[in-house]
């Protein structure tokens, strides 16, 4: 498998409450072995997955939240946030959680993975893509 | 067209399930290359091979390997979604020291390695599930 696709996971969940956002993660990782050029999205009540301070000790099942910040190191550093998802849910970049990967081609400058677009430039995000996960 | 198959759900409390068997079906009858169908979430429940649905009902499993068995369909169970869920083949029984196995005929269990190179290899995934 030589040939590079763009491929594009679209996270549309809500963290817990069903495990698809868990199990989208982990293709993500797994998916990080195959040298394609990844990108993530989050839609809808997917925005919630990045939410800062998540704690699940109430409801007695485990927290993944700090595994999106290993995205970086799996050099998993495009992750679109929509806008109209984040504003209907009364949510800011400030209530995310700060993720950031070393770019190599900037002498390991720090940057945000993260990225705020509109529906409209998602829209076009998907378009550009070869392959769509869709959890 | 090559196309590749995933189906998200389990077999009787979503129609995801039995809707990606017609699909499959009717994509090979129509002459398309089904290059994998991956069961991932609980979708993986659709391979077991204990499933025994009232007659007058459709056994979905079943008509999984069915339709496996006549056109040569890869089916694959994602490992770490069968292993939360008791999905298991005979080398998962002898890893994990369980009593049993349950894998209907036709699938395989495997890592999602599977559905990242079906996404690449095929011309269209087609996603069944919420």
């Amino acid at each position: 498998m030589s040939e590079t696709k763009k491929l594009m996971y679209v996270n549309r969940k809500a963290p817990y409450g069903t495990i698809y956002a868990w199990e989208s993660l982990e293709v993500v990782l797994i998916g990080a072995a195959f040298e394609q050029d990844v990108s993530v999205a989050f839609v809808d009540d997917g925005v919630y997955q990045l939410c800062k301070d998540q704690d699940t000790t109430g409801l007695g099942i485990k927290n993944f939240s700090a595994t999106y910040k290993a995205l970086g190191d799996y050099d998993v550093n495009k992750l679109y946030i929509e806008k109209e998802s984040l504003e209907a849910r009364g949510l800011t970049l400030d209530d995310l959680m700060p993720l950031v990967y070393e770019d190599e081609d900037d002498d390991w400058a720090e940057k945000d993975s993260i990225k705020v677009v509109s529906s409209q430039e998602m829209a076009e995000l998907f378009e550009q893509s070869d392959v769509l996960f869709n959890f | 067209m090559k196309l590749s198959i995933q189906v998200n759900e389990g077999p009787y409390n979503h129609e995801a399930s039995v809707s990606a068997l017609n699909y499959t079906k009717a994509a090979l009858e129509a002459g398309h290359e089904i290059f994998r169908v991956f069961f991932y979430h609980d979708g993986v429940n659709n391979g077991t091979r204990y499933t025994t649905p009232p007659q007058d009902d459709i056994n979905i499993a079943n008509s999984w390997s069915e339709l496996a068995d006549k056109h040569g369909l890869d089916l694959v169970v994602c490992v770490a979604a069968a292993q939360r869920r008791g999905i298991v083949d005979e080398g998962e029984q002898e890893r994990n020291g369980k009593d049993g196995n349950n894998i209907a005929p036709g699938f395989r269990i495997s890592g999602l390695g599977q559905l990242i190179e079906a996404g690449i290899q095929s011309e269209r995934l087609v996603v069944f599930g919420d």
